[in-house]
């Protein structure tokens, strides 16, 4: 069952991260002033107050710092049911939120390693948007 | 400045409903309003201060200011989810101590089982700068208190029979409230076999929903010594806004973290010293946690602490929720933070129902959660004594 794929809505400050994903890349802002990778993406460092940033092509590989299998929930995800919310730790630093999809509910652990997979969205006028940044376990 | 013995809650009422499908919001509001004032013995033009937050409807604290005839130079309309009205009562004692108003009135209402809300849902979350990255994934209000269990579980070794142990000692305390929502004692076993949600939270790790809500009114010195009501001096608040931590968040605590010793030292008393706590319990992973973050026990061992039967009320090492809490009694508006102030404030008068009346209770805790342990939250702790 594929999960529910509402694309987000760039703005102004976002859109390097989404223009990005429209070419299957995982692209985060960095600090100029202190090096710190920004999550989430915005234009201002939350660990030195700069809003001097960069962006630049990060990995799209990390862990799993938590996850929750979902099974009951009101509105359009019920459909969807059951199915995995997930920290992942990138290998950069960040815990982003997310799903892990093609995966084996049974066996998905914390810590297990995941990489980044694009998935089609759509907005609210069904047309496409910026793809989600969803992960699955790392192929070994 | 310290606030410590300045302010005093003199009334403190809870809405006896806990569905309301004939009563509009405001009304409400205005029900608990009355409430709180009659049970300080004061009334409506004796209000010179009123507080809201995201649950009045309108414009807030100026609709309800004049939908309830007050008479105020002084409001706040500050928004943290189900821990505001511990911050408003923070703010008003603090108001209170500059000597900037003397009768503080806090309401809180909501019609979550017949307004037409969704479950669990109060935020504003439409055009939040975080909304793009955080609200595509199917996060429910209980999905995102799961990553913290599950978070929790794996570095310290919690069960869910340590977390189905909050549950079955709200529901004993609730046995004994004639009001409460959910009056029937549970067992672990039932907790553990009734439906998952989101693992490893299952429905009766959830709090109800309700509609009702609550009121306080919290004045000076000057006015207090002038009513014949018992009222409950304010030793110590803290509050604290826990973020995201700049993208590396971490699930296994909360901002009681930091409210918690703001508020100790403030009151002067340590956590050895409280003989009551009112602990938010949107779900009981939240009560976990939070029990740790106070320090009421070492970082990891809240599962074993409340396994063992500590939160038990009445003879409980630290008695708690003794109405039945949000997992049993209320949960009005989806927003525990009212309710939890007012069981304590039962407690401090000898006025909790018998059967879970804390002997010789001196000095309460009430400590409110608001917004998500899953991505920011604002935590509130609040120390009443019995008298100064």
């Amino acid at each position: 069952m594929n999960l529910p794929s509402n694309a987000a809505q760039p703005n102004l400050e976002n859109s390097p991260f989404f223009e990005g994903a429209l070419q299957e890349k995982l692209v985060l802002p960095k600090c100029k002033k202190c090096e710190f990778v920004i999550w989430f993406p915005r234009e201002i460092c939350p660990e030195c107050g700069s809003q001097n940033v960069d962006w630049f092509e990060a990995s799209g590989t990390g862990s799993i710092y938590s996850f929750t299998i979902t099974r009951r929930i009101p509105g359009s995800w019920s459909k969807a049911t059951p199915f995995v919310l997930a920290y992942v730790e990138l290998d950069e630093g960040p815990r982003v939120m997310t799903n892990i999809v093609d995966c084996d509910l049974t066996q998905i652990r914390i810590g297990d390693r995941v990489e980044k997979v694009f998935e089609e969205a759509v907005d609210r006028d069904g047309e496409n948007g910026p793809p989600l940044l969803r992960f699955r376990p790392t192929k070994s | 400045m310290s606030i410590r013995g300045k302010a005093f809650i003199a009334g403190a009422y809870e809405h006896p409903e806990r569905h309301l499908p004939n009563r509009t919001l405001p009304q409400i509001h205005a029900d608990v309003a009355i409430g709180a004032l009659e049970d300080a013995g004061l009334t409506t033009s004796d209000v010179d201060a009123y507080y809201s937050a995201g649950d009045a409807p309108g414009f807030g604290a100026l609709s309800m200011v004049d939908y309830l005839g007050l008479d105020c130079h002084y409001v706040n309309d500050t928004e943290t989810g189900g821990s505001s009205y511990l911050v408003h009562a923070q703010h008003a004692a603090t108001a209170i101590a500059a000597g900037h108003i003397d009768v503080a009135l806090i309401t809180l209402a909501g019609k979550p089982r017949t307004g037409g809300a969704s479950p669990g849902g109060s935020g504003r979350v439409g055009d939040a700068p975080e909304a793009p990255f955080e609200s595509q994934w199917g996060m429910s209000v209980p999905g995102g208190y799961a990553l913290a269990a599950q978070r929790h579980m794996h570095e310290f070794g919690t069960t869910s029979e340590q977390l189905a142990a909050i549950k079955v000692a709200a529901s004993s305390h609730a046995q004994h409230n004639p009001h409460a929502f959910l009056q029937d004692l549970v067992t672990v076993e039932e907790v553990l076999e009734s439906p998952m949600i989101s693992d490893p939270l299952h429905r009766l790790d959830c709090c109800v929903i309700t509609d009702g809500g609550g009121a306080m009114v919290i004045v000076s010195e000057a006015v207090a010594s002038n009513l014949s009501r018992h009222c409950i001096p304010v030793l110590g608040t803290g509050s604290y806004v826990k973020s995201t931590q700049s993208g590396r968040i971490d699930l296994t605590h909360t901002g009681a973290l930091r409210s918690g010793p703001i508020a100790f030292a403030e009151a002067e008393v340590s956590p050895a010293e409280i003989d009551y706590v009112s602990i938010y319990d949107s779900f009981t992973i939240t009560v976990l946690i939070t029990l740790e973050d106070l320090g009421f026990c070492e970082r990891g061992q809240a599962g074993r602490f409340v396994a063992d039967g500590a939160l038990l009320a009445p003879h409980g090492q630290l008695p708690f929720n003794t109405d039945g809490g949000g997992l049993c009694n209320n949960h009005p508006a989806n927003r525990g933070g009212m309710t939890k102030v007012i069981e304590a404030v039962r407690q401090l008068r000898f006025e909790a129902n018998p059967e879970v009346q804390v002997p010789d209770c001196e000095i309460a805790l009430a400590h409110g959660t608001g917004g998500s342990l899953a991505t920011r939250s604002a935590s509130s702790t609040m120390i009443l004594g019995r008298s100064l």
